[in-house]
């Protein structure tokens, strides 16, 4: 099994042209796909959904891709994002796509606040993260909060509804978050990034500042996942806070990355396409069957493919490169 | 009196709370494995104990002795074919993480299928009904019965780890694998066995979940498995003796908030794990290196 110090290291290498021309490609092909997509399949609701999950593996990816920490408890950060906006939007009449702009924020915000989860590595601080989104989750679904948060309840949008505008802003998003990932992946930021993954340790000692740069990326993390859920809270309308707090998309986000391949720039947003379409082509009349699919995905992936699809793509080609330099 | 209630209830309740997360510990034991299906192990305990009852009217008393051998071997197996491929990885703590939550997932997929995702519960004349009396106040048959057959059970694992020589093996191989290897221990198959140990305790666990959760169902697993690591992150990782006190200590701050604000006291094991990994992440029991 590869370790992780072989994932690759490389900085996007080539001409200052290419460095522009492929996350602009990488970031257009999505939203021009969505953009014809609706009008080839009605259901926009759904392609909604798909566009709000890309941001979120993309999320993932920029947190656990490139600086190894897994946030199980990433849900938290959309359902605070789709309640802030919610209630901006309810108490003081904010616009919607405004309103997005303060739950990523919020999202944001909160990551901040819980800057002390990363004294904790590996799997602590994934679980430190997923008690602390139930924690947020029990704060906000309580019925002692009712007139602040409508409690277990929920919010009702209904009035802020506007399809287009809602579905626009959702690709947007996406588009966003893969630039986000291109913008980590060829920057110095990036590559100090994977080195604190990789070693942190010598990566301090080669001055890079560990704890600020790890910052970075789970602010920017955080802020994805604060405006996805905004959208999600705006394009769905009626929500209840069991539904934006939802371990579910927590999960879904992990396995549309790591399906992809995570610390790349294509793979979750591919991983994401494929593996949704599939939950609902069956997932929505027989979700135990996706779910036994997609658990039984991850397993095969951490025993056999740790890189996904990208991985895959990755040992194609070179095969082929070496077939082609042994033939010439 | 209500506070007396609440901390009699609460040590009641711990006792089981304490055989809920040592399962977990000992998984975690040997090869720093993260059980993330810890709780769908509980599960699958609870709906053995249904079908037992149920199909052969086997009383969950006698259950609790019968999916021991089942799962030992279920784990050994599993420890078997996946324990390999993680001792390889560069981080198997983490790697195991998502294995297991992979893992997670397929039990609770193949759950829903075979047993349908409607909640099951065993009716209370399944096992002994009258109330215990202490003090003037009366506690369910439940609670006190479920302590009863807990407390031998976990006795008998603890004698087992610290009296017999396949636990000082155990020991052996989890304070260094490699030198319990020198000394001539089959340390694969010692952990290999210790893991199983560790999901036949959670399925004892999940046989009186039954009766102290009201019921079982396929999604119960994953707020399951965050209260056990809460109880063991708590009563420091991999220590036996601590996971059970702090099982009995989150037992009665459960119960102590149930009583006092019933409203907030589904955050307790939250903010017991936030506040423990924070304030002191060794645990209550922890000595020596600092595991978070």
């Amino acid at each position: 099994m590869p370790k992780l110090d072989d994932l690759d290291l490389t900085l996007e290498t080539g001409s200052k042209g290419k460095k522009l021309i492929s996350p602009a490609i990488a970031a257009l092909v999505p939203i021009v796909a969505f953009a014809v997509g609706v009008h080839l399949y009605s259901n926009e609701l759904l392609l909604t959904y798909m566009a709000i999950y890309i941001a979120l593996a993309q999320g993932i990816n920029i947190i656990y891709g490139f600086t190894g920490y897994l946030p199980f408890g990433y849900f938290g950060f959309f359902g605070v994002g789709a309640y802030a906006s919610g209630l901006v939007m309810l108490d003081y009449n904010v616009p919607p796509v405004l309103a997005v702009i303060i739950g990523g924020v919020a999202g944001a915000l909160v990551g901040a606040i819980l800057l002390p989860l990363f004294r904790l590595r590996g799997a602590y601080f994934a679980i430190g993260t997923l008690a602390a989104s139930e924690a947020i989750y029990t704060i906000i679904s309580n019925p002692s909060l009712q007139s602040i948060t409508n409690g277990p309840y929920g919010l009702n949008l209904a009035g802020f509804y506007s399809s287009g505008t809602a579905y626009g802003t959702a690709i947007a998003l996406a588009a966003l978050s893969i630039l986000a990932t291109s913008f980590v992946r060829s920057s110095k930021f990036g590559l100090t990034l994977k080195a604190i993954r990789d070693d942190s340790y010598s990566a301090s000692m080669a001055g890079v500042n560990v704890p600020r740069q790890r910052f970075y990326a789970w602010l920017i993390a955080a802020a994805i996942a604060g405006m996805a859920g905004s959208v999600f809270g705006w394009s769905t309308s009626v929500f209840y806070p069991q539904a934006v707090f939802d371990p579910a998309l927590s999960v879904l986000a992990i396995v549309f990355a790591l399906f992809g391949g995570v610390g790349t720039i294509w793979g979750p947003t591919i991983g994401t396409v494929v593996l949704y379409a599939i939950y609902n082509a069956i997932g929505v009349s027989n979700p135990q069957y996706f779910q036994l699919i997609y658990g039984m995905v991850i397993v095969l992936l951490v025993l056999f493919a740790p890189r996904g699809l990208a991985g895959f793509w990755n040992y194609i080609t070179t095969k082929i490169t070496t077939v082609r330099a042994k033939n010439d | 009196m209500l506070f007396e209630y609440a901390v009699i209830g609460g040590i009641l309740l711990g006792i089981f709370y304490a055989l809920l997360a040592v399962g977990l510990n000992v998984v975690y034991g040997a090869q720093k494995i993260i059980n993330l299906a810890h709780g769908d192990i509980i599960m699958l305990g609870g709906y053995g104990a249904w079908e037992l009852y149920n199909t052969y009217h086997i009383s969950p008393i006698l259950s609790t002795i019968i999916v021991i051998p089942i799962t030992v071997l279920f784990g050994y197996l599993l420890n078997r074919l996946i324990a390999p491929r993680l001792v390889k990885a560069s981080d198997p703590e983490m790697l195991s993480l998502i294995l297991f939550f992979g893992l997670s997932e397929v039990i609770q997929a193949l759950a829903s299928l075979v047993f349908g995702s409607a909640e099951r519960s065993l009716p209370v004349s399944s096992i002994p009904t009258s109330r215990l009396v202490l003090f003037g106040q009366g506690y369910p048959a439940t609670w006190w019965v479920s302590a009863l057959v807990i407390i031998p059970l976990l006795a008998i694992f603890v004698i087992f780890l610290y009296r017999t020589s396949i636990g000082l093996q155990v020991r052996a191989v989890i304070s260094d694998s490699v030198e319990a290897a020198v000394a001539g221990i089959n340390s694969k198959r010692v952990s290999g066995i210790y893991f199983g140990i560790g999901f036949a305790l959670a399925a004892c666990a999940g046989v009186w979940g039954v009766f102290i959760f009201g019921g079982v169902s396929p999604t119960e697993g994953a707020a399951i498995t965050i209260t056990a690591f809460a109880i063991i992150v708590f009563g420091s990782l991999g220590n036996t003796l601590g996971t059970i006190a702090a099982g009995i200590i989150f037992g009665i701050f459960y119960q102590l908030a149930q009583v006092y604000i019933p409203s907030w006291s589904n955050l307790v094991p939250y903010a017991l794990v936030i506040a423990t990994m924070l304030i002191r992440p060794q645990g209550l029991f922890g000595r020596r290196q600092r595991i978070a």
